[in-house]
């Protein structure tokens, strides 16, 4: 691991715990696409420090690059995290927002997304956007696991830049499949619904 | 070692022959020697243990020897690297016990500000004032101006709603994590006559007092525990525990009187002293967990539950034995 990896793990596990909750499926090394509520600056870092070491380098968060693309969190990201920068929605009408989550997929990377977009005011995820959907359509082979994140939004509420020491845990649910000629919005509902089912789950293991 | 005059009282010419850190060795190999015994009889349990709820049982007093073994390296790494080291491991359990108080306590967007200087200014200026024995300034520090200033902060952030409640809960929070645990390190800027450089051992003494406490009322109640004492509060705690277990801490306590300034006898009453508070510190802050709808202060310790769950008696304990130890002795 990096330097600059184990530092930004150790700092994010003294100050929100991080704590894995392995509910549906188990840490292994196994093409994945985690998928999380969205609730704070700080929950990429969090799964991703949730997760095993080894399963750390072959697992890419994707951030937006409006946020992550310059200065000191351009350099978190690119050194620490190995994110992927993406274009939200809007900002280059033209290219396909996705092309570089492919890319990665392609090299047999796992990702870390955030279908809703955007950070949430509630805990609770609003309606997932539809790249989630492209994605699994495109990489059927990819399992596809919902993770919850508890507390995040209250350790680092919207604005705020240092975050409150508050102990999160990371649930991991279990893997989800795009069924057979299911349809965009049932299998964006069913796939919140799964996230949903983790956040009213004990903490207890 | 230098020559001493000769002293009539046992009691001294025992006192003398060791130096602070002869009798710390001592201490830790006895604590090593406690450890290795709990560790083959939780082996030995474990391969005995036929039923399911047995099991869970061994597994769990299993977790809970190991994790010991890491408190105690822990200490005593603290310990031998000095007081600077100490204070920052204390500032360390107080802002992970902050954490899990601060996580189980519903909070809104308009307490960002008052758990922001919790955390940031307050736990590191409280230990910091220790480090340079502003013993004055430490007793006050939180209960004046945390107090008042905190939540004059929180009006800032516009929120109204539950402000008392929420006020009254951070408060709460500070003063136990922060504040009463600092009582226990704070042991280290104590001056008592005829115990120079020997704070450390006062230290010691009480965390072994405290702890061994906790560990044999639940020894004690797991062997022969019938009558629940507080099945509300901490269903756990058995009346045969709390006797047993108080008595033995109490006993040990007692016996361990060289490593202080105190007689045999006053050891004794420190240690029931200690004892007392800290079976009141777990009962009320299970009341405490439990009004916040948890079992458990948190995670991070394997077996045991949170920090809180391992400090709660110490945060009772501390500031009691140090205000007699600072009456009485200096």
């Amino acid at each position: 691991m990096r330097p600059s990896s184990a530092l930004l793990v150790g700092f994010v596990k003294l100050l929100v715990g991080a704590y894995p909750r392995w509910i549906g499926c188990k840490p292994e090394a196994v093409q994945r696409i985690y998928f999380a509520n969205h609730t704070s600056h700080i929950d990429t870092m969090a799964i991703w420090s949730a997760l095993p070491i080894r399963l750390r380098a072959h697992t890419r968060p994707v951030a937006a690059r409006d946020y992550w693309g310059a200065g000191f969190r351009h350099y978190l990201a690119a050194q620490a995290l190995h994110a992927v920068l993406i274009n939200r929605a809007g900002d280059h009408a033209e290219d396909n927002p996705l092309a570089p989550l492919c890319n990665a997929l392609e090299q047999g990377d796992s990702l870390i997304i955030f279908p809703e977009g955007t950070r949430g005011k509630q805990p609770i995820p609003t309606t997932f956007k539809s790249g989630l959907f492209h994605l699994a359509a495109q990489f059927p082979q990819v399992q596809l696991i919902p993770v919850y994140l508890d507390n995040l939004h209250r350790s680092m509420p919207k604005g705020a830049v240092i975050p409150i020491p508050m102990t999160c845990t990371v649930r991991f649910g279990l893997p989800l499949a795009l069924a057979e000629g299911e349809a965009k919005a049932e299998f964006l509902a069913r796939a919140r619904e799964e996230v949903l089912k983790l956040a009213g789950t004990n903490t207890a293991q | 070692m230098p020559a001493r005059k000769c002293s009539s009282s046992l009691a001294l010419t025992r006192r003398n022959e060791m130096t602070p850190q002869q009798k710390a060795w001592w201490l830790f190999g006895g604590v090593a020697l406690l450890l290795t015994a709990a560790s083959v009889i939780g082996k030995i349990l474990n391969a005995r243990a036929t039923t399911e709820s047995g099991q869970a049982v061994i597994g769990n007093l299993n977790a809970r020897v190991n994790a010991w073994w890491v408190m105690v390296a822990v200490l005593v790494v603290a310990f031998a690297l000095g007081k600077p080291a100490t204070l920052i491991m204390f500032a360390l359990a107080s802002f992970f016990a902050l954490r899990e108080f601060v996580t189980l306590t519903p909070t809104r967007r308009g307490d960002y500000w008052p758990l922001l200087l919790s955390f940031y200014v307050l736990v590191p200026a409280q230990y910091a004032l220790i480090g340079y024995d502003q013993y004055g300034t430490f007793a006050i520090f939180i209960p004046v101006y945390a107090f008042l200033l905190l939540p004059a902060i929180a009006t800032l952030g516009g929120d109204t709603q539950n402000f008392l409640e929420r006020t009254a809960k951070i408060q709460w929070g500070i003063m136990i994590t922060v504040y009463c645990i600092s009582y226990a390190p704070a042991l280290l800027l104590l001056s008592i006559a005829g115990y120079k450089e020997s704070n450390a051992l006062l230290l010691f003494y009480l965390l072994l007092v405290v702890q061994l406490s906790d560990v044999l009322q639940y020894v004690f109640g797991k062997i022969m525990g019938k009558t629940k004492l507080a099945p509300q509060v901490s269903p756990s705690k058995t009346v045969e525990g709390l006797v047993g277990g108080g008595l033995g801490a109490t006993a040990i306590g007692g016996a361990l009187w060289w490593i202080t300034p105190f007689t045999w006898k006053q050891s004794l009453l420190m240690s029931f002293i200690i004892v007392v508070m800290g079976v009141l510190g777990g009962l009320t802050l299970s009341a405490v967990k439990r009004s916040l709808g948890a079992k458990d202060w948190g995670v991070m310790i394997e077996g045991h539950g949170g920090m809180l769950d391992r400090f709660d008696s110490v945060s009772f304990a501390a500031p009691v034995f140090f205000h007699l130890t600072r009456y009485f002795f200096t």
